[in-house]
């Protein structure tokens, strides 16, 4: 795409590889130099005016809105008068500290929205990304029939409401709800999903009788960082938090399962055939040659699973709210709740910028570990995602 | 591109000139190679792939079937029986309620929902189409001052996490006195980053000639764009349209900062706030599910009739990259 880099004087020569094959007989018939400037003068004067809307609207709901959030942040601003005005107390960066390192319920309550968030990655990218290659393999495998059918039925739920699925999964969740009624059929009686505050690990830990869920251990309860205790962040996600993972790997699962498509059908056939040709078994091929292959693929997955994961609010908003007892709390919900529930602005600004950090480190990572094919990883990303939507 | 030289490639493969080098493995290939005849053990492998499909595709489908299913029983069956995939009794109570046609009256004000989430996703689909190919073919084709810049903001603009902007989408519309009406909700998304992005991508592998020729003809710029370009362009449109219309439909945080009325629900803010929020009363399953089902209903049309068609353009745009 840098080939139209050079801005000036790239019409007066586009270099042979702009817009395929097209750009070389197009050279042989521009005209003279002369009205080359009067038609470059009139399209500076076009492009303006078409890229215009596009300026108005992106600049005004995207870039302002960020200025204007930044100078939120350090306000303590109860969205009632103008924050631009001077009505409001300036406090500096205070709504950072609340957050991040004075005690107080403001940080515990953020930290406990980080913690869940945790553990909500730690759970749902491994699952979604496995799950998705998975299917893809299954789904690309040459000696399946219906493979378009299986497709659709996988990624149907990706182009869904995210609102009207989690409404289903409400119903489904209940305590008397479709998915206990099916776990009463293999003798097991499921937990009232969305009351349980109960932490995964804890809960499993307990099961096998090594820690006792309702007694914390003292040296655990007792010591914390960052105002929540050992006890509170090795607890693993609540039950309640599992819905909502187990309703984000159900529905991005079809997503990634189209990326990994597109990649495998790149995967030189030839290559996995000399593999087994050599004696390899399936599953040795498919380690030592496949896997290597999708590497690339495999790490944007992730990467777009982490990006993705930070921002989990829909689910959160219909299913619990946060309940019970703050462990479906998540940033982004949290950011929502302080503005429009306790009108505390600026601190709701102040949360959506960590948590803007806490994303852009994610993507600086994929950046970085992805540099030297950043081009074409790009590029695939970008038609990955018109490819996502569209099968 | 590259078919030409992978396939006599692949052919010499499987056809060795050399059967010398290659004799010792045949016997191994017949049982694992994939073009062998089938033995027993990969035909148990297939068997077993078919089940595990076969089984995680209900897994995905059951949910869908239930919430169908669910939309036809009443309340206490839904609650008694909530796997039973037989209405017992059958009823069309839910559907009879949402459209204000039942005894109780509308529980939920359905149809405003429903007209509004039909006339924004028309504005905002005919909006992204257009101004997305405007923008997305100055950024591919019109030289002008700034354009890279331009385009370099466009990359860094998509990166920009959507949920970090529910507080301050919130503040711009509160200041440009846009809170809480149509244009609140549809002016800010007329425009998006992605769409602009896919434009410029098929723009680019458009031909220059095609225009060249329309201009030395003596069109304008717009007029080029406009009866040339843009008819050529089709399978992107389609695919704009349809990226679109499912994207204002399913919105849902944008509607949800943008707006505080009732009058102004949508069918997803409507739906959240009836399932979790201020409407939300009781159980009422099958009358949420239905609620759901029917706000999920115009997308998955969408879906299922041109699924096939969007393999074949975003296939065929990334062969031309």
């Amino acid at each position: 795409m840098s080939q139209y880099g050079s801005g000036s004087g790239s019409v007066a020569a586009p270099p042979a590889t702009a817009g395929g094959g097209g750009s070389a007989g197009a050279k042989g018939r521009r005209p003279g130099r002369g009205s080359a400037s009067g038609i470059k003068g009139r399209q500076g004067l076009w492009g303006w005016l078409f890229v215009s809307p596009m300026v108005l609207v992106l600049g005004l709901f995207l870039l302002l809105p960020i200025g204007m959030a930044l100078w939120v942040s350090l306000l303590n601003w109860d969205g009632q008068s103008n924050p631009f005005t001077g009505a409001a107390d300036f406090i500096g960066t205070d709504n950072y500290s609340n957050v991040l390192t004075t005690d107080g319920l403001d940080r515990t309550l953020f930290m406990t929205s980080v913690r869940n968030n945790l553990y909500f990655v730690l759970l749902a990218v491994p699952l979604q990304t496995i799950l998705a290659l998975a299917l893809a393999v299954a789904v690309n495998s040459r000696r399946v029939r219906g493979k378009s059918l299986f497709r659709t039925i996988f990624y149907f739920p990706s182009v869904t409401s995210s609102i009207a699925i989690s409404t289903v999964f409400l119903f489904l969740f209940q305590g008397s709800g479709a998915v206990n009624a099916l776990l009463k059929w293999v003798g097991i009686s499921g937990p009232k999903w969305f009351t349980d505050a109960n932490g995964l690990v804890w809960t499993v830990l307990g099961g096998l009788g090594i820690v006792d869920p309702d007694k914390p251990a003292a040296a655990l309860a007792s010591n914390g960082f960052l105002g929540l205790s050992w006890w509170d962040w090795l607890s693993g996600p609540s039950i309640a938090m599992c819905t909502v993972i187990a309703l984000i790997v159900w529905t991005s699962s079809g997503t990634y399962m189209l990326i990994f498509l597109a990649a495998l059908q790149d995967v030189p056939a030839e290559l996995e055939e000399a593999a087994l040709l050599d004696g390899a078994n399936r599953w040795q091929s498919f380690r030592n040659v496949t896997i290597p292959a999708l590497r690339p693929v495999i790490f944007l997955v992730v990467t777009l699973g982490l990006i993705g994961s930070w921002q989990i609010f829909d689910a959160v908003y219909v299913m619990s709210q946060g309940a019970p007892g703050n462990t479906t709390l998540t940033p982004a919900f949290l950011s929502y709740t302080a503005g429009f529930q306790d009108s505390e602005y600026g601190r709701a600004a102040a949360i959506a910028f960590i948590l803007l950090a806490i994303i852009m480190v994610m993507t600086l990572i994929q950046r970085v570990l992805l540099r030297d094919r950043d081009k074409p990883v790009r590029a695939g990303r970008r038609i990955g995602a018109v490819r996502r939507r569209a099968s | 591109m590259s078919t030409p030289p992978t396939t006599p490639a692949s052919m010499s493969r499987a056809t060795p000139k050399n059967p010398g080098t290659w004799a010792p493995r045949t016997s191994r290939s017949s049982t694992t190679g994939p073009r062998a005849p089938r033995s027993t053990g990969s035909r148990i492998l297939l068997v077993v792939l078919y089940l595990l499909l076969t089984a995680v595709g209900l897994l995905y489908l059951l949910p869908f079937a239930i919430q169908i299913v669910t939309s036809f029983k009443t309340d206490p069956d839904a609650a008694a029986n909530p796997l039973s995939l037989l209405p017992n009794p059958f009823s069309l109570e839910s559907y009879r309620r949402l459209f204000g046609l039942g005894d109780a009256g509308d529980a939920v004000p359905f149809s405003t929902w429903l007209g509004n989430s039909v006339l924004v996703t028309l504005f905002i689909t005919a909006g992204r189409v257009f101004f997305d190919s405007l923008a997305g073919y100055a950024l591919a084709r019109l030289d002008f001052r700034g354009r890279n810049l331009l385009f370099n903001g466009l990359l860094t603009v998509m990166s920009v996490p959507g949920v970090v902007l529910l507080i301050p989408k919130f503040l711009v519309l509160n200041q440009l006195g846009i809170f809480d009406t149509y244009a609140g909700m549809i002016v800010p998304l007329l425009v998006d980053a992605a769409g602009v992005f896919i434009m410029r991508q098929f723009f680019l592998s458009i031909p220059r000639e095609v225009e060249e020729a329309a201009r030395i003809d003596g069109a304008s710029v717009f007029r080029t764009f406009w009866s040339v370009v843009l008819p050529m362009a089709k399978p992107a449109l389609i695919t704009l349209t349809i990226l679109s219309f499912q994207g204002s439909w399913n919105e849902f945080t944008h509607f949800l900062v943008a707006t505080q009325s009732p009058q102004y629900q949508t069918l997803t803010t409507g739906l959240a706030s009836f399932v979790s929020g201020s409407l939300s009363s009781g159980t009422q399953y099958p009358l949420k599910l239905t609620a759901a089902l029917l706000a999920t209903i115009p997308v998955a049309l969408l879906f299922f009739a041109f699924q096939r068609h969007f393999v074949r353009s975003a296939n065929s745009g990334a062969v031309k990259q």
